[in-house]
């Protein structure tokens, strides 16, 4: 079990340490002002004394994101469900859900703000913004490509539509819906760091201070903080879907 | 012997929408009824509509002419591959069935297991259908059809993908399986010797428009085993079989 953590760990670790070691010496060699590229040593130096408001603005930015994928995850299986439901329904309806995806949330995050108020609501609702698209598509392709054999199996045994939807189409749908939360999950941390440059709060206020102090290793150090929540947000996705589907998804059962 | 009718089709024709947007036609005027406790074959080439027919003795599909009768049981289908729910293990599979018919939870466990033991897979109640061999998905399969001990059990190619010993023992079981239970039994199948070997009566379809070739007892005694396909009257049958199906397969379309 542990010689599998570490042999899985260690190729991706050790890249990391080789590129921040080469990007040490080359910054060194070339003498860059730390304004334009502070030096890792130095972001290492950012993070590390600045640990507490860095953290404090990380638990923020956690609980926003947190609270956006709830938020995503709910409501869109709820439309994909919805849009499963008919083809009428999906015909009218999809071409708008792609709104979600194209839309650009440094443009509609004022919006949001006006909307909720400055604060962590309008964070929550960018992050939500964002990551819903990949729950909607995901899930309505899960929940179409049931078997039709083992359709045809529910109805033979006069199934209600609730019981095929929760037996059969919901748990059909469930390996695509946690592909979708993959992606959500990432997408969220943007949609709440963007939503913080505009409505205040966590990591996001940390890049705008720093920036204005001009202190490019104190960003870099919150960017690095962001990036652990990303990280952190992916595995939590992915050990989901390890418990949920060990026995019989071969997208885990192929490991 | 006074058995009633299991199912009857009268004058049966159904035809679906292609790919392309054209009609094609699947059935063209089928006749065909069998008696309770019978225990008939559907002989057809690849593509020819016995699907189709399966699915509208299943009442999963109507017809647009002609009548479809059933006993008003609920029949059992088994499909071409076991069409488990991957994520259940084998008890839950089989007891699916019964909890989509409302039964309680204890009653439903002791059948299922009473099932899964018919079919000789009282070990694996507890493992998940990634975790069997293609045999064992497909026993799991038909105790999941027996569970609720239909009347009528319709089975669409069911051993097609297995391998030829592993085949030849379901086919032995599911014979005992019939002659235990007593349900008529529709099987769908390409294999001349399957038919052969399995049914009281075979029927053959011809290419698409599918229309019935052929309606034929067989002339085989009532124990089948092993040695059976060795004999000069089980060649026979083939030979009528095989001749009925190349005429089937020659017609204009």
């Amino acid at each position: 079990m542990l010689r599998r953590a570490l042999a899985q760990s260690a190729p991706p670790l050790v890249t990391f340490a080789a590129a921040v070691v080469l990007a040490e010496l080359v910054i060194r060699a070339l003498d860059v002002s730390p304004l334009i590229l502070p030096r890792p040593s130095a972001v290492f130096a950012a993070a590390t004394s600045e640990a507490g408001p860095l953290l404090s603005a990380l638990g923020a930015t956690a609980r926003a994101v947190l609270a956006g994928l709830l938020l995503s995850s709910t409501l869109g299986v709820a439309a994909a469900v919805a849009l499963a439901s008919s083809p009428w329904l999906k015909r009218a309806f999809y071409p708008y859900a792609i709104f979600f995806q194209i839309v650009p949330i440094v443009a509609i995050a004022p919006l949001l703000v006006i909307w909720f108020g400055y604060g962590p609501r309008a964070v929550v609702a960018a992050a939500a913004v964002v990551s819903v698209f990949p729950v909607i598509a995901n899930t309505l392709a899960g929940l179409l490509s049931v078997d039709p054999a083992l359709a045809d199996l529910f109805r033979l045994h006069g199934a209600s539509r609730f019981a095929t939807l929760w037996k059969l189409r919901l748990p059909w749908a469930l390996p695509y819906l946690l592909t979708g939360l993959r992606i959500a999950a990432g997408l969220a941390v943007i949609g709440a760091i963007v939503g913080e440059f505009v409505g205040g709060g966590g990591l996001g206020v940390v890049v705008l201070g720093a920036m204005r102090q001009q202190r490019t290793d104190l960003v870099f150090a919150a960017i690095g903080y962001a990036s652990l929540l990303g990280l952190a947000l992916f595995g939590a996705v992915g050990l989901a879907s390890r418990l949920a589907l060990r026995h019989w998804h071969a997208s885990e059962t192929n490991r | 012997m006074g058995r009633g009718v299991a199912f009857a089709l009268e004058g049966v024709h159904r035809s679906y929408r292609s790919e392309s947007g054209g009609e094609v036609a699947a059935l063209a005027g089928i006749d065909l009824a069998a008696l309770e406790s019978s225990f008939v074959a559907l002989l057809g080439p690849s593509g020819c509509g016995k699907s189709t027919l399966l699915r509208l003795v299943a009442g999963l599909d109507r017809p647009e002419r002609g009548v479809v009768r059933s006993g008003g049981a609920r029949p059992a289908m088994v499909f071409q591959d076991a069409h488990l729910l991957p994520w259940r293990d084998v008890l839950a599979n089989v007891e699916l069935p019964l909890e989509l018919l409302g039964q309680p939870a204890p009653a439903r466990h002791a059948r299922a297991e009473a099932a899964i033991a018919q079919v000789g897979l009282a070990d694996a109640a507890h493992r998940y259908p990634a975790e069997l061999s293609g045999g064992m998905r497909m026993r799991a399969s038909l105790a999941r059809a027996l569970v609720t001990e239909p009347r009528l059990l319709l089975l669409d190619e069911p051993f097609a993908a297995l391998d030829e010993l592993t085949r030849m023992a379901l086919d032995d079981e599911l014979r005992r399986l019939w002659r235990e239970a007593g349900l008529t039994v529709l099987f769908v199948t390409h294999s001349i010797a399957e038919a052969a070997y399995l049914a009281e009566r075979v029927v053959v379809l011809s290419r698409r428009p599918a229309h019935v070739v052929l309606d034929h007892t067989l002339a085989l005694p009532a124990e089948r085993s092993a040695a059976l396909r060795a004999e000069p009257a089980f060649a026979r049958e083939l030979g009528v079989l095989q001749e009925a199906l190349r005429h089937g397969a020659a017609l204009p379309c």
